[in-house]
């Protein structure tokens, strides 16, 4: 039931992108974003396509696993390409039924949309989720965030919650997984019958998971303060991060394909207008 | 005849992805009728995807699971009705409890059976009896037992769907001695009183020593031995070989036998052994 959801998770490897420093990798992604959503013409579209293409090729991680990754978005992705290829106050009329209208530029819109949200889930989830292990990237998050702490915004907690949120997630849904299979041993059916009834069903296995998760936090707690953890204040880490060459590689990359994204951008024509 | 049959089972967590991991390799196993069958071995060797392949909760890569002579993957659509005959206890199974009473909890088995009240109610108090939890107790809040009696709770919220195989994944873990004892021989009661069959996981030498009709040892996702407690013990090298061991007190009548003493070998539960020791004494 769950062995399908990759949303956070970490693929241990050691290729390029794995070695990148976290903090690197955060900025380069929100950089990533936003190149994304300048690509206008078809070929910085092509451009950026490719590049996330070889981001894929390069962290070593597998096209299906990937494009798996994009089973949760995909309703959004059916919904978005619906509503803009029936709704669209395009000029070049392909198909004409009644109501429904059809135009061409309504058909580029749709597709670009689409490409745009899976370029989105994709490199996010590649450069970032399934390279970096939840400690490198929270931890890189606490030391660009930093600065806050000046201003009194506790960078430390909040890193810190992070941390064991995501570190729980795999073991959450483990949990989850034993709990179900218990009560389908126990006859429980969690397939058939309305949605009242489904949702009634997931009562045997929401309880126990809701009191495991209580007994677990209670846990941790009493084992982080029999190891005397008491916030950051005067905590030394254990791996001090560096950047090194790949890290001003990369960013060279990622500015020249920004250059080129500019460039391709002026001397064509935008896609949607 | 066989209870329960694997035939050329294979299974393999998380097919396709980098995760992915055999966890049992193309076994044949039988479990005998009426017997209590221990299975043991390392983490990771396989036993908890044999007990899951037996009731259906894993449909096998590869091979056939028979239960009674019947494949079980026949019908997949009537797989439930698998579930009822082979019940599943799995590990620390007193974290699947959620209803607000035990006599709820416990009747929760076989009211999904589809069964009337009176004939869940008599199912209730017969499983309930079978591991020695009082009546008194139905009304209770199963969060405010204690644990050796969470666990009898969940036990009998399998045992009341009246499996004719029971497996049971770790009964006794994480008990105190006496709990373990208590809970073990509830169990071979159960196969006593009700003529099913009984398949254990353990991590015991000791329990299935004392428990279990016959042993079958996995190591590396393969039955790497099958047969009696008395055939499996004696060959103590070769356990050691998987990292498993004898019972502690063959270990010591070993150590006996090394120091030179006319002892026997072949015993390995504690009441044994004191016979035996006796009877050597006598000869001195």
């Amino acid at each position: 039931m769950f062995k399908d959801i990759t949303l956070g998770q970490y693929f241990p490897g050691n290729s390029f992108l794995h070695k990148l420093d976290p903090r690197m990798k955060l900025v380069l992604a929100v950089f990533y974003i936003v190149l994304i959503f300048l690509a206008k013409s078809a070929p910085a579209y092509a451009l950026v396509f490719l590049f996330t293409v070889l981001l894929i090729a390069v962290s070593g991680i597998s096209f299906i696993t990937v494009l798996k990754s994009l089973k949760p978005i995909f309703l959004v992705l059916i919904f978005t390409t619906l509503i803009n290829i029936f709704w669209n106050n395009g000029t070049t009329v392909l198909f004409e039924w009644k109501f429904i209208v059809i135009t061409l530029e309504g058909i580029i819109r749709a597709i670009t949309m689409a490409l745009r949200i899976i370029l989105l889930m994709v490199s996010t989830s590649v450069i970032l989720m399934y390279t970096t292990s939840p400690i490198a990237l929270t931890d890189g998050l606490e030391q660009l965030l930093s600065p806050l702490a000046k201003i009194k915004i506790p960078v430390h907690t909040f890193a810190m919650m992070m941390t064991m949120a995501l570190r729980f997630i795999p073991t959450l849904l483990e949990e989850t997984q034993k709990i179900i299979n218990a009560q389908k041993a126990r006859g429980a059916d969690f397939d058939s019958g309305n949605i009242i009834t489904k949702a009634k069903a997931l009562i045997p296995v929401l309880i126990p998971l809701l009191i495991s998760q209580f007994r677990r936090a209670e846990e941790l707690a009493t084992a982080m303060e029999c190891r005397c953890y008491r916030g950051g204040g005067g905590r030394t880490r254990m791996t001090i991060l560096h950047f090194s060459v790949r890290d001003f590689i990369s960013a060279g990359l990622v500015l020249a394909l920004f250059a080129g994204i500019l460039l391709l951008n002026f001397y064509f024509p935008a896609l949607i207008k | 005849m066989n209870a329960a049959e694997l035939r050329g089972v294979s299974y393999v967590y998380s097919e396709h992805t980098p995760f992915c991991k055999v966890a049992v390799n193309h076994i044949d196993i039988s479990f005998e009728e009426k017997c209590v069958t221990g299975i043991i071995g390392h983490t990771g060797s396989g036993k908890s995807t044999v007990s899951q392949l037996l009731n259906g909760l894993l449909k096998p890569s590869e091979g056939v699971v028979e239960i009674d002579g019947k494949n079980i993957w026949a019908e997949p659509k009537k797989i439930r009705n698998v579930r009822f005959s082979v019940g599943l206890v799995f590990q620390y199974p007193e974290y699947q409890l959620f209803e607000e009473t035990c006599y709820k909890d416990i009747a929760f088995g076989p009211k999904n059976m589809g069964l009337d009240e009176k004939e869940i109610d008599e199912r209730v108090r017969e499983a309930a009896a079978l591991v020695g939890l009082s009546e008194e107790l139905f009304e209770k809040s199963p969060f405010d037992l204690s644990g050796g009696q969470k666990r009898r709770v969940a036990i009998a919220g399998v045992m009341a769907m009246r499996p004719k195989i029971l497996i049971l994944d770790e009964p006794a873990a994480g008990l105190d001695p006496r709990g373990r004892d208590e809970i073990l021989s509830k169990i071979v009661e159960y196969r006593e009183k009700t003529d099913s069959t009984v398949i254990m996981i353990s991590h015991s030498m000791e329990d299935m020593a004392v428990y279990c009709d016959k042993i079958l040892v996995m190591s590396d996702s393969k039955p790497y031995m099958y047969g009696a407690p008395a055939e499996v013990f004696s060959r103590a090298t070769d356990l050691e070989a998987v990292g498993l061991s004898v019972p502690q007190v063959t270990k010591m009548m070993l150590a006996l036998k090394d120091k030179g003493f006319a002892i026997r070998t072949d015993v390995y539960t504690v009441d044994a052994a004191k016979a035996e020791i006796e009877r050597l004494l006598q000869t001195i």
